[in-house]
């Protein structure tokens, strides 16, 4: 056990150094720099300028140097956001996206195992076929067209949660953005969570007991369910990476201060270190999350061996 | 359920074995759900297809005096209504009937292409790595392994500001993104492929290995690659429109959905038509996509019904 963790944390590492080097010349690929402007700037100050952030340096040297600094926790200067660090603004984006990820997660777990499981338990009848009608709806509609129209309905036309920003997150603020991220997962978790219920509903076990007479909701909360969420767990991981990607669209719609907002306005600025330190944190995030999914499968399933 | 094993009698009276192929068009035709889906995305590539005869207005056409017109026949009372332009005008008093078929022609496109390169890549890659074996197939799908647990969506948006918003290299950065899964259902099927008589038969008659792969191995993937292409188009389409929507993808006057929709979120408290018509269009046309995906995958895979 200890011997398979210390090993997988160790592959983290060519990936994570993969990440950031294509990461970091394919952003210096790009045309434009982040300090372009509408006027055009005397060569002094440009040359100043570049100097001061060793960007007139070759490129591969300007390469190790930020290689150097992030083995150390540096993540540099943001070239836009003024008097910034890249590490202090994703301390202040992180709390914001985890937040809402996590609210997302959650629901989308809670509200999928309970739908799947209704949905299996009633197999082929009307109930069934509506939770599976939703689900079709959920996994096919966008974010960012569930996004608009739940605002509209809910924010525009009766007023009753606010349109967007943050507001320090309070509660009725969460509402729609954790809607929404929420809106496809749980439909797939539904899909997922309905398939393998059915499976083990005909399993021998069930046939047990219900052939010694228990009533049918303990057998599903104390044996049906826990053997069938276990596929899920697989799924967290893939899970996690879609809400992180549809966090992107959801804090930029309502404008919340996630570090998913900072990404986009980062590509669109060429602020290298930030868009760098962006892509770090949500690699090693994932990285991470993957792991412990590995781990919690390992522990919950005796079938799989860690190896 | 059709027995995979019966035969067919023809008029003339000659026993005909039925193939596969034969027996899952048959299983596709009778799923009502994938039928109708194909109709409406014929309906709907049809459309997009005619999109400039079928409105006197063209899609890049400005009209100041109509700015963010109702159609006439909205129900609800608006600012103005422009009665000649059937889905109301934009925030320019351009026909939203035309852009949202003129979305229609950049969507389908950057799904069908893009799915196209993925398709290449990925058919190659797996063939090659599950034919090799050894020790190449093992550094090939490390690769895959690798790629796969990069945040993919960011390389996408760093490739798209990389190419400056280029139309062709979107369709091929998205495409070149979508290959990895390909490339690992096509790997399995090939390991499988291989141990059977007929490649050893064409090695015995001398085939080399890239004739063996480009002659029997992949012909002999096309099922499960088309039901993975079916649903690599919708995911393409949404991709596209997904920057298209952050402003990274398609530029005016040009438009795709992801644009439309963007646009009209903006508009959305004062011209709902807007956000409706194009988010009508796209949600119904990756709706069909998927239940053609579905219809597919059960009439290719009897073992699973």
């Amino acid at each position: 056990m200890i011997a398979y963790t210390l090993r997988r944390l160790l592959g983290a590492i060519p990936t994570l150094f993969v990440i950031v080097t294509l990461a970091f010349f394919m952003m210096r690929a790009a045309p434009g720099g982040p300090f372009d402007t509408q006027r055009k700037l005397t060569p002094e100050v440009e040359r100043n300028i570049k100097a001061a952030y060793d960007l007139d340096k070759p490129l591969v040297q300007q390469y190790l140097i930020y290689l150097g600094k992030v083995a150390h926790g540096d993540l540099g200067p943001s070239y836009k956001n003024k008097d910034f660090t890249v590490v202090q603004l994703i301390g202040t984006g992180l709390p914001v996206s985890a937040r809402l990820g996590l609210c997302a997660m959650a629901l989308a777990l809670l509200l999928g195992t309970a739908l799947g499981a209704a949905a299996a338990l009633k197999q082929n009848r009307w109930e069934d076929y509506s939770v599976m009608a939703l689900a079709m709806l959920g996994i096919t509609i966008p974010t960012f067209v569930t996004a608009p129209i739940l605002t509209l309905l809910l924010g525009i036309y009766t007023g009753w949660l606010p349109v967007g920003g943050w507001n320090g997150g309070a509660l009725a603020n969460m509402v729609l953005p954790v809607a929404v991220l929420a809106l496809p997962q749980t439909a797939i978790v539904a899909r997922l969570m309905r398939g393998s219920m059915i499976e083990v509903l005909r399993a021998n076990y069930i046939r047990t007991a219900r052939a010694k007479g228990l009533p049918t909701h303990r057998i599903v909360l104390g044996h049906a369910l826990r053997a069938a969420a276990l596929p899920l767990v697989s799924y967290l991981g893939p899970a996690l990476a879609a809400v992180l990607t549809g966090s992107l669209i959801v804090e930029n719609i309502f404008g919340l201060p996630g570090i998913g907002r900072y990404f986009v306005q980062g590509a669109l600025n060429r602020d290298y270190t930030l868009v760098l330190g962006v892509v770090i944190c949500y690699a090693a995030l994932i990285i991470f999350l993957n792991f412990l999914t590995d781990i919690a499968y390992g522990l919950l399933d005796p079938r799989v061996r860690m190896s | 359920m059709i027995a995979t094993g019966q035969t067919l009698k023809s008029s003339k009276g000659e026993i005909k074995g039925r193939s596969l192929w034969v027996d899952a068009r048959h299983r596709l035709m009778r799923n009502r759900a994938a039928v109708a889906s194909m109709i409406v995305l014929g309906l709907v590539a049809g459309l997009a297809i005619l999109a400039p005869l079928l409105s006197p207005f063209a899609y890049d056409e400005v009209n100041y005096d109509i700015i963010a017109c109702a159609p006439g026949w909205w129900p609800v009372q608006a600012a103005c209504t422009a009665p000649g332009h059937i889905f109301g005008t934009d925030a320019v008093g351009r026909d939203l009937f035309e852009r949202v078929l003129f979305g229609a022609r950049v969507s389908l496109a950057v799904g069908l292409v893009a799915t196209l390169v993925s398709l290449i890549i990925g058919v190659l890659y797996g063939a090659i790595a599950g034919y090799a074996g050894g020790r190449l197939d093992g550094l090939m799908m490390r690769i895959v392994d690798v790629l796969y647990s990069l945040p993919f969506i960011f390389f996408v948006i760093i490739l798209m500001v990389m190419f400056d918003r280029n139309f062709i290299l979107l369709f091929v950065a998205i495409g070149a993104v979508e290959w990895l899964t390909m490339a690992r259902i096509v790997r399995g099927q090939t390991l499988s492929i291989k141990q059977k008589e007929f490649i050893e038969a064409a090695r015995a008659a001398g085939v080399g290995p890239m004739g063996i792969i480009l002659r029997h191995v992949i012909p002999n993937v096309v099922g499960p690659v088309m039901v993975y292409v079916t649903l690599t188009v919708p995911g393409v389409i949404l991709t596209e429109s997904f920057l298209s929507f952050l402003g990274l993808g398609i530029q005016e006057p040009l438009t795709s959905w992801g644009v439309l929709i963007s646009d009209g979120a903006d508009q959305m408290e004062t011209a709902p038509w807007m956000l409706l018509f194009p988010a009508l269009f796209m949600a119904v046309t990756l709706f069909c996509f998927n239940f053609i995906g579905d219809g597919l995958r059960d009439a290719l895979d009897p073992k699973d019904r």
